[in-house]
C-alpha cells in the first residue's frame, strides 16, 4: 500500500533576533522522517516541549512567519507546497488540537465547527455538524454553548468532531490526551482507533508512552530533534526487539518493566555527532563526530552507527 | 433582575456617591486654599469703603470656619443649588447646561469619528503587521500621541482657516451677529475644525490598542486552529478575531471620556468654541469660584459615566460573564 503521508528529512528552525539586529537560528527539528499509511495510526513519541507539535504545524502549513521548514512533505504522492497545504487543510488533512484554548472563546461551538461557509450552505453545514456531534455523544444543547462552558470531556469531543466534520483522509492529533481523566483517555484511544478502521491515516503526536502503545500501529521515537527509531508497536513489548539504546532505556524505565532509570538529559544545542552520544552506553569515537542517518531494516527504521543489521 | 445585577448597581451607586462627595469636598478645599478672593473677584477692582467690604464678606460668609463653609456648600449642592456665576450673573446650572450641550456635540462627533477611524486603522495595521501600512499607522499614532492637542489644533487652524480659508477662524458666530441669529450652517462650520482636531488626536490610542489586540489574537491558539481548518484572510479576522477585540476596544473608548474632556478644554480654547472647556478656562482666569466648582462636578460625572458604560459593556455583553449570570439564575 502506498503511503498516505510521507515526511522525509524535515528540519524546522526559527530565526530570532537577539540583542538588536543579531540573528540567531534556533533549530527545533533537525531530521524527522516518517510515513503514515491509510488505516494506520503512527505515533510520534517525544518529551514535552521538544517541538513535536511543529511537525503538525508544518504539515498544515501554519508555522509562524519566522519558522523555516525544509524537507519534503508528500501527501498521496504529491509534494505539498504552501498553497496546496492551504487548499487541503480543513478538508483532506485535519488537526485535532490539544485543548479548549483552541476554540474561539466568544463563539458558540456549533457555529465554530461549521467554519466559514456561504449563507446558503449554512443550514446544510449545521445539519452535518449535528450528525457528527451526535455520533460523539454531544447533545443538541452543546451547539449553543460557549467554549468556557464545556467540561473537559465535552471539549475533547467537540475538538474531535470539529476536526472530523470534513471527513478528512489524514488526521493529525496533536497531544489529544494530556490533562484528561482516564475515562476520557480511554475514549480518545478508542476514537482514534475507530478513525483508522474507517480508513483514515492518523498521525498521533504525544508524550504519553501508554497512549502511544495502546493506540498506534507504529511508533516513531523523537529525540533531540531527530527521529531515532520507528518500530512496530508489538516490538515495544519486548525490550530485546527494540533497536536504539535510547528506546530501550525508555521502555525499561516504565514501572512495569523495572523502573530502570538512565541518567542524562537531551542536548539542547545542535551536536556534531549522534544526538544520543552523551548518554549512550555503546558509543565510540566515531559516534562523536558523525551524525548517523536513518536506515531501514525489515520495515523498521533506526538511526545508530552501532546497529549492524541484527537485533541484539 | 438577579442578584449579580443588583450587586452591580448597588456597588456602582455607592462608588458614585463617594466619588462625588470626595470631588465636591476636595475641590472646595483646594479653591479655599488658593489665593482667589471671592470678594475681589466680585468687585473687579471697584473701589469700596472698608465697611462695605466687611458687609460683603459677612454676606458671603468669608470668615466662617472651613467646616461650616463645606457643610453649606454640600447642603446647597444636595438641593441642586450650585450658586450664581460671577461672570455671567446667571445660575451656574444654566451656564453649564448651555455650554455643556455645545461641548457634548463636539465631543460626541469626535468620539464616534475617532472610534471608527481608530478601530479601522488598528485592524488594517494589525492585519498587515510589519508591513508599510502598519509602519505608517504606527508613525501617525506616535506623532499624534506625543503632540499636544492644542498644537495640533493650531496647525489645523493655520492650514484650513488661515491658508485655505475654508472655515472661520473662531467664535461660534460671525462678529456682529447675535448667537441666536446664527444659522445651523454657520454653527456647523465652526464645529468642523474642533471636531477634526479632537478626532485626529483621539485616533492614536484606540488605533494602537486595536492593533496590539489584533496581533495578540492572531497569534492565539484558536486562530491557529481556525487556520488549520481552512479559514484564512479577511473572513477569518471578521469571523473569529473581530468580536474578541471589539469589546476591549469599546471599553477603552469609553474610558477615554476623561481624555476627550481634557482635549476639549484645550481645543475649545484654540478655536474659541463656546463649550464647557472654554468656560472652565474663563471661570478659572476670572476667579468665578461657583462656576469652576460646578464644572469640576459635571466633568467628574461625565468621566464616571464613561467608565460606568465601559463596565456595563463587560458586564452585559461578554458571554463569559453573561452566561454566569444565567447559571446563577438556575
Amino acid at each position: 500500500m502506498d503511503d498516505l503521508l510521507n515526511v522525509s528529512n524535515i528540519s524546522i528552525s526559527f530565526t530570532q533576533y537577539v540583542q538588536g539586529l543579531n540573528q540567531h537560528v534556533l533549530k527545533v527539528i533537525s531530521d524527522l522522517s516518517l510515513s503514515v499509511k491509510e488505516g494506520e495510526v503512527v505515533a510520534i513519541l517525544g518529551s514535552s516541549g521538544s517541538g513535536k507539535s511543529l511537525l503538525a504545524h508544518a504539515i498544515l502549513g501554519i508555522l509562524p512567519e519566522n519558522g523555516n521548514c525544509e524537507g519534503d512533505i508528500v501527501f498521496k504522492g504529491e509534494v505539498l507546497s504552501q498553497e496546496r497545504k492551504e487548499q487541503l487543510r480543513g478538508k483532506e488533512i485535519c488537526l485535532i488540537p490539544q485543548s479548549v484554548n483552541f476554540l474561539d472563546p466568544l463563539m458558540k461551538v456549533g457555529e465554530q465547527a461549521i467554519g466559514d461557509v456561504p449563507k446558503e450552505e449554512r443550514e446544510e453545514a449545521f445539519k452535518k455538524q449535528r450528525d457528527v456531534f451526535s455520533k460523539y455523544g454531544l447533545s443538541e444543547e452543546v451547539d449553543d454553548l460557549y467554549p468556557f462552558e464545556l467540561s473537559g470531556g465535552m471539549a475533547r469531543k467537540v475538538l474531535l468532531s470539529t476536526a472530523l466534520l470534513s471527513n478528512p483522509e489524514l488526521v493529525v492529533a496533536d497531544e489529544p490526551t494530556p490533562g484528561l481523566d482516564s475515562q476520557s483517555v480511554k475514549e480518545t484511544i478508542k476514537d482514534i482507533k475507530q478513525m483508522a478502521q474507517d480508513g483514515k491515516g492518523v498521525l498521533l503526536i504525544t508524550h504519553e508512552i501508554d497512549v502511544a502503545l495502546k493506540t498506534a500501529d507504529r511508533i516513531a521515537i523523537f529525540y533531540s530533534g531527530y527521529v531515532i527509531e520507528i518500530n512496530k508497536t508489538e516490538n515495544f513489548n519486548d525490550v530485546n526487539n527494540l533497536l536504539h539504546p535510547y528506546t530501550k532505556s525508555l521502555i525499561e524505565a516504565l514501572p512495569r518493566n523495572g523502573f530502570k532509570l538512565t541518567e542524562g538529559v537531551q542536548p539542547l544545542d545542535d551536536v556534531d555527532g549522534c544526538p544520543y552520544f552523551e548518554n549512550c552506553p555503546i558509543r565510540d569515537d566515531f559516534c562523536k563526530n558523525n551524525i548517523p542517518s536513518l536506515i531501514e531494516h525489515d520495515g523498521v527504521m533506526i538511526r545508530c552507527h552501532k546497529y549492524n543489521g541484527e537485533v541484539e | 433582575m438577579n442578584n449579580r445585577t443588583k450587586t452591580f448597581i448597588r456597588n456602582k451607586a455607592i462608588h458614585f456617591i463617594l466619588l462625588m462627595l470626595a470631588v465636591a469636598i476636595f475641590s472646595f478645599v483646594l479653591l479655599e486654599l488658593s489665593p482667589i478672593d471671592p470678594v475681589n473677584a466680585y468687585l473687579k477692582q471697584a473701589v469700596i469703603s472698608p465697611e462695605q467690604r466687611i458687609m460683603l464678606e459677612q454676606y458671603w460668609g468669608v470668615n466662617q470656619p472651613l467646616t461650616t463653609k463645606i457643610w453649606g456648600w454640600l447642603s446647597n449642592l444636595l438641593q441642586g443649588n450650585l450658586g450664581t456665576s460671577l461672570i455671567y450673573r446667571v445660575p451656574v446650572v444654566d451656564v453649564i447646561v448651555e455650554r455643556f450641550m455645545a461641548s457634548f456635540v463636539l465631543m460626541f462627533f469626535s468620539w464616534i469619528i475617532s472610534g471608527f477611524l481608530g478601530f479601522g486603522l488598528g485592524i488594517v495595521a494589525g492585519k498587515n503587521k510589519g508591513g508599510w501600512i502598519d509602519k505608517l499607522v504606527k508613525l501617525y499614532c506616535y506623532i499624534l500621541q506625543s503632540a499636544p492637542s492644542f498644537w495640533i489644533g493650531l496647525l489645523i487652524l493655520i492650514i484650513f482657516s488661515v491658508e485655505l480659508g475654508w472655515f472661520p477662524i473662531g467664535m461660534s458666530v460671525a462678529i456682529g451677529t447675535v448667537s441666536s441669529d446664527a444659522t445651523i450652517w454657520q454653527w456647523l462650520a465652526r464645529l468642523v475644525l474642533p471636531t477634526l482636531t479632537l478626532s485626529l488626536v483621539g485616533v492614536a490610542p484606540i488605533a494602537m490598542y486595536t492593533r496590539n489586540e489584533l496581533v495578540n489574537v492572531l497569534s492565539s491558539d484558536y486562530i491557529l486552529f481556525a487556520r488549520a481548518r481552512g479559514e484564512s484572510g479577511w473572513p477569518l479576522i471578521e469571523r473569529q478575531a473581530l468580536r474578541n477585540i471589539l469589546l476591549p476596544a469599546l471599553t477603552l473608548q469609553f474610558q477615554n471620556f476623561a481624555e476627550l474632556f481634557g482635549g476639549a478644554v484645550l481645543v475649545e480654547q484654540v478655536f474659541s468654541y463656546p463649550g464647557i472647556g472654554q468656560t472652565a478656562v474663563a471661570a478659572g482666569l476670572q476667579s468665578d469660584v461657583t462656576l469652576l466648582l460646578g464644572i469640576v462636578l459635571v466633568s467628574a460625572v461625565f468621566v464616571f459615566v464613561g467608565n460606568l458604560l465601559a463596565d456595563v459593556m463587560y458586564f452585559f455583553v461578554d458571554p463569559r460573564i453573561r452566561e454566569n449570570e444565567y447559571l446563577d439564575k438556575n
